[in-house]
């Protein structure tokens, strides 16, 4: 199991633990994280998965590709930065045990 | 009795039809609500289904959940330019002398993509917290204002007059002339056979008279000091203050019309969902808090807009079927809500489902509607003043369907108030 932790907008904290090769889209649903709507069942496809991953891991994470459905999708997303991605497209890998995803105050 | 024996009878005519004759782009099948019978039976046996004469021309129909949100998440394949026919089953008219009215809407990347963003800000879930309490205090005079026990027209008297307060609220319309957004939004897409416009040359002039204000309004706004209105934001924000009048007003009527009879029949819709389906409103009035998740089950149930068309860019195969460059696609929004592959019990509407945001109401993909959270806040306040008010909203008679392809439209739901 993986460890991560999401920050949500006024702070509060919450650790979850996700099986390996899951996405960060499904280790915030199963855990009843709120913030994380996830409409469209986790294909890249709505924007409603937004985090901002913290700094610290971004280069562990990766940075969002300039071009793709994600950055289609994100351009016109709320309070996106250079650490926005969309958890669905994050896959839990040992790596990155310990994670931190901060939660947008909006889904859009 | 008589209307279930019209049913059985429909159903089985309906069965019986040979697959390669099956148009489900006729609007008397949606106004007779009988198009689901339709839908049912090529999710079933034909899911990417070729039609090849019709009043629109030859087209495809996508029919199950995941080969929609394929070709809607494929805006490289599948395009939605206007020029190619749009975004709906009948190709945009292009009226001559008409308005060259630019909708992001019916367009690809990358124009698509720059005129949404700069949108995109006037209805972000953060400028529309502040205009809640607004809508909350009219919602709840025009609820205020309607006869208990006696028979009203629920369409009329309260989904276009809450959806038309709406949008006079955010726009800070002048109040006593709101009913002109209505109007203007019904003509914009309206093609004279509706009804709704003598001619397109009449719906030009209309146009050109909904232009005009709309400038006004512009010029009023952007010599005054920043306001929460839609077109005061448009009017002071960097990314939309310069845009050419013409695109302006095309994407503000893209906001009208996106927000106007979508809401309107869902308003409508709920209703008449709720009395179709006792346990659920029992349901309801025991747990209020049921409104959150029986919102988006409203928006599902009722699938406002049938359909969104693309142009395919190139060959491109799906279903196992072979679809040809030019040709037209129509993902069918309301077969894929009830395709019960995807979606449990999607045959059903219930107000607590698990998951009730996993519909296709509003696309997905670089298209994706722009107003859903305004959408589904709009529906929320109002289901909320309506519990305070109503024990039950009673529908008394048959509703009438509206004469649409694209606009899954209720033109009258008689009902009767109960007082809570």
């Amino acid at each position: 199991m993986v460890k991560v932790t999401f920050v949500a907008s006024d702070g509060e904290r919450r650790a979850v633990e996700v099986e390996e090769g899951e996405t960060a889209r499904e280790a915030a649903l199963f855990n009843d994280v709120p913030g994380i709507d996830g409409d469209c069942g986790g294909v890249c496809a709505c924007a409603t998965c937004h985090v901002h991953v913290d700094p610290e891991w971004i280069d562990k994470v990766g940075r969002l590709m300039k071009d793709g459905m994600e950055a289609d999708l994100l351009q016109f997303a709320e309070g996106t930065t250079e650490y926005s991605r969309l958890a669905c497209q994050i896959p839990i890998k040992p790596m990155l045990d310990g994670l931190v995803l901060h939660v947008p105050e909006e889904q859009y | 009795m008589n209307t279930q024996v019209m049913e059985m009878d429909t159903a089985e005519k309906i069965a019986s039809i040979p697959l390669d004759e099956i148009d489900v782009a006729r609007p008397s099948l949606f106004q007779s609500d009988t198009v689901g019978l339709f839908f049912d039976r090529l999710r079933a046996e034909d899911p990417v289904h070729y039609c090849r004469e019709s009043y629109v021309g030859p087209y495809w129909s996508i029919t199950k959940f995941d080969d929609i949100m394929a070709v809607d998440t494929n805006h490289k394949v599948f395009s939605s330019e206007a020029k190619l026919g749009g975004i709906a089953i009948q190709d945009m008219h292009s009226v001559e002398g008409g308005l060259e009215l630019e909708m992001f809407i019916a367009m690809d990347q990358p124009k698509h993509d720059q005129q949404r963003k700069a949108v995109t800000p006037s209805v972000a879930p953060s400028n529309l917290q502040l205009l809640e309490p607004v809508i909350r205090e009219r919602a709840g005079e025009i609820l205020d204002q309607l006869p208990i026990g006696e028979e009203i027209d629920w369409v009329d008297k309260v989904s276009v007059e809450l959806t038309t307060m709406t949008l006079a609220t955010l726009f800070d319309f002048p109040w006593e002339e709101r009913r002109k957004l209505t109007r203007w939004s019904d003509i914009t897409t309206a093609a004279p056979e509706t009804g709704i416009v003598e001619s397109y040359e009449a719906r030009r002039e209309e146009l050109i008279e909904c232009a005009m204000y709309f400038k006004g309004l512009w010029e009023q706004r952007i010599n005054e000091e920043p306001k929460n209105d839609l077109i005061s934001m448009m009017a002071h924000s960097p990314a939309t203050r310069d845009m050419p009048f013409l695109e302006f007003l095309g994407n503000l009527l893209l906001l009208i019309v996106g927000g106007n009879d979508t809401t309107r029949n869902s308003i409508s819709g709920g209703v008449l969902a709720l009395n179709q389906n006792p346990d659920e409103y029992r349901k309801l009035n025991e747990n209020p808090e049921l409104i959150g998740s029986m919102v988006p089950e409203i928006i599902r149930w009722q699938t406002p807009l049938t359909h969104m068309r693309r142009t395919a860019l190139e060959d491109y195969e799906i279903g196992g079927k072979q679809i040809k460059k030019g040709d037209k696609v129509v993902m069918w929004y309301l077969s894929g809500n009830r395709d019960g592959s995807v979606i449990d019990r999607a045959d059903q509407f219930i107000i607590d489902r698990k998951n009730p945001r996993h519909h296709l109401s509003f696309g997905y993909g670089i298209h994706r509607c722009m107003g859903n959270r305004l959408a589904e806040l709009q529906l929320r306040i109002i289901w909320e003043e309506i519990h305070k008010r109503f024990s039950k909203v009673e529908v008394t008679g048959e509703p009438e369907r509206l004469f649409s392809n694209l606009v899954r439209g209720i033109t009258k739901l008689p009902v009767r108030l109960h007082a809570r």
